[in-house]
């Protein structure tokens, strides 16, 4: 019996939730007492199969072929079928990724098999394996089983898993590598290089204070209400995604699994509810207040602070408070 | 260009959801159901892909028989026709089992171009039935699209990729995208068009006209609300007291001003 990580890495860098899948299937292999392998793919692997091959597994797959140096579903699931052809594994574990989004469902439908996506948790129960996904947008969890027989496929999402649980190994685990057949003619689309749009003159990343507005905020004109707040905190404005897509704000101040990660000291979240797509983005932050009307919004699941009410009354409110605070 | 737009019927954004007597769904008669959020961004684009390069829309979906609503809300926004595969159980149905019920319909129908779908559900949140049911359909796909133009016999589209970056993607025809929200600014049906509405043809199947047997390969086992990852103090008050009570707690007690 055995558990497979399939990890991201792109260019020869790790996508960082790799690490956290790792320590996903480490923790899901020990309660199903089995054997935790990991898989690495891409044109030229051998750097990284062997970091992979430090850190607590049992056995690296170097999946390398020319034909994977750029992603495409295609080859990806082409590829990848091979290799469980040859490995058998019994739960095959990825990270959520906008990548993985795109090729794991495909692959394991190529094989009959359902895809568990966006998983937060899993536990192996009365014999079973019992993974934990959040239903209405992030509102009730479910205690999900998959039926038939295995290979069973899941994706593990951004943090639910602790990388820092991982530790490295002195002695590291065997490497294969793993021959797989493609050819041009398998991939039926034509992937681009990657570019960036946004200069990225706004690194959220690295502010202290974060004040966020959500669809709460009712209209583009109410915007500067929030970055007063913002201005007086000496902190950054942001946005869930609906407040870009609106154009109320640039793209480049949103934050969640589209946008960017913040981790500030303190992030404001002022009429957000708290879809998981955007918590993804800032479930990290040390200090969470969050100012709803709906008492329900699952943003106050992570709130250390919170204040039902109306942010039209709160927000104004608040920015005097900041400024006599300063003053004082 | 024919174009099929796959639509999903979800539990209305302010639904009250309480769990129900088996534990394992939301009580029905609490809800109230629209179209699924997403999904109308890749409606919109469906629509305008006609607008530009002539053709048909078709509206599919599946679900209970209330989604019927939400295929004529579809035509009311100007698809041509729409396509119901009927049965209580979609409801609660898990990607794959979706997909296949999809697949069998638009294998029925005539060769289209394109399928789009939405991102994802805002119920179940799966973000995959559009990619199953490529594979099934065995059409090439590209995820999470914030462009899309169609050339002759091929279609470019942009897709977004994680913080901040895109990637171009040129797609033989036909193909399916799964449409990223935000893509658009959706249309609302005119009084015209609701009307008209009424006139389109809608076919109706059955999951035994189809032919395929509904299985869930996904199980609930048991649904409750998340525990809380944190003991969250709420305070309460009058705004000005709160806005003070709250500044004193971030100073003192959170240390992070």
């Amino acid at each position: 019996m055995s558990v497979l990580v399939v990890t991201e890495q792109q260019g020869g860098k790790w996508h960082k939730m790799s690490w956290e899948a790792l320590a996903g299937g480490r923790q899901i292999a020990a309660s199903l007492g089995s054997r935790v392998n990991a898989a690495v793919l891409g044109a030229d692997v051998g750097p990284l199969a062997r970091q992979l091959a430090a850190c607590q597994v049992d056995e690296v797959f170097a999946v390398e072929h020319e034909l994977l140096g750029q992603y495409s579903p295609d080859s990806y699931a082409f590829a990848l079928r091979q290799l469980l052809d040859q490995v058998e594994p019994n739960v095959v574990l990825f990270p959520h990724t906008y990548q993985v989004r795109d090729f794991g469902p495909k692959l394991a439908a190529s094989l009959g098999r359902p895809f568990l996506s966006d998983a937060i948790g899993a536990k192996y129960q009365d014999g079973e394996l019992v993974f934990v996904r959040q239903l209405f947008q992030g509102k009730l969890n479910a205690d999900v089983t998959l039926s038939g027989e295995p290979p069973f496929f899941a994706s593990l999402q951004s943090g639910a898993f602790r990388a820092d649980q991982l530790q490295k190994t002195e002695t590291p685990a065997a490497v294969t590598q793993v021959e797989v057949t493609l050819s041009a003619n398998d991939i039926r689309t034509r992937p681009g290089e990657p570019f960036r749009e946004s200069k990225g003159e706004v690194d959220l990343s690295s502010a202290e204070i974060i004040v966020s507005v959500g669809r709460g905020i009712k209209d583009a004109e109410n915007i500067p209400l929030a970055e007063e707040l913002a201005e007086a905190l000496g902190g950054e404005i942001a946005a869930s995604r609906p407040i870009c897509d609106n154009g109320w704000l640039p793209l480049e101040r949103q934050v969640g699994s589209s946008g960017q990660t913040v981790s500030p000291k303190l992030y404001i979240a002022l009429g957000i509810s708290g879809a998981i797509q955007h918590v993804v983005g800032m479930k990290g932050s040390k200090t969470i207040v969050a100012v709803n009307r709906d008492s329900g919004a699952p943003i106050f699941e992570l709130a250390d602070y919170g204040i039902v009410g109306d942010l039209f009354e709160v927000v104004p409110a608040l920015t005097k408070a900041v400024r006599e605070a300063k003053e004082s | 260009m024919k174009t099929f737009v796959c639509l999903k019927q979800v539990a209305a954004r302010d639904s009250t959801l309480r769990v129900d007597d088996s534990g394992r769904w939301v009580r029905e008669s609490d809800l109230g159901y629209e179209m699924n959020d997403p999904d109308s961004f890749a409606l919109e684009e469906a629509l305008r892909i006609r607008e530009t390069h002539g053709g048909e829309v078709a509206a599919v979906s599946a679900g209970p028989a209330r989604t019927a609503s939400t295929i004529r809300e579809a035509l009311a926004k100007g698809a041509d026709r729409g396509v119901l595969i009927e049965d209580d159980h979609f409801s609660r149905a898990d990607a794959y089992t979706t997909a296949q019920a999809l697949a069998a319909a638009l294998k029925r129908e005539e060769r289209c171009d394109l399928v789009l779908t939405g991102l994802q559900s805002d119920d179940m949140g799966f973000g995959q039935t559009g990619v199953v049911l490529a594979e099934l359909l065995g059409l090439p796909h590209a995820t999470i699209i914030v462009e899309v133009s169609v050339e002759q016999d091929h279609v470019r589209v942009k897709r977004e990729l994680e913080a901040g970056w895109f990637q171009d993607v040129e797609l033989p025809l036909p193909s399916l995208l799964t449409i990223q929200s935000g893509i658009n600014k959706p249309r609302y049906a005119t009084l015209m068009g609701i009307k008209k509405a009424k006139t389109k043809p809608l076919q109706r199947y059955t999951t035994g006209e189809l032919g395929i047997e509904l299985s869930s390969s996904q199980l609930i086992r048991r649904l409750y609300p998340p525990q809380k990852q944190k003991e969250t103090k709420f305070l309460e008050g009058a705004a000005d007291d709160v806005a003070a009570r709250l500044v004193e707690k971030l100073r003192f007690e959170a240390r992070v001003l």
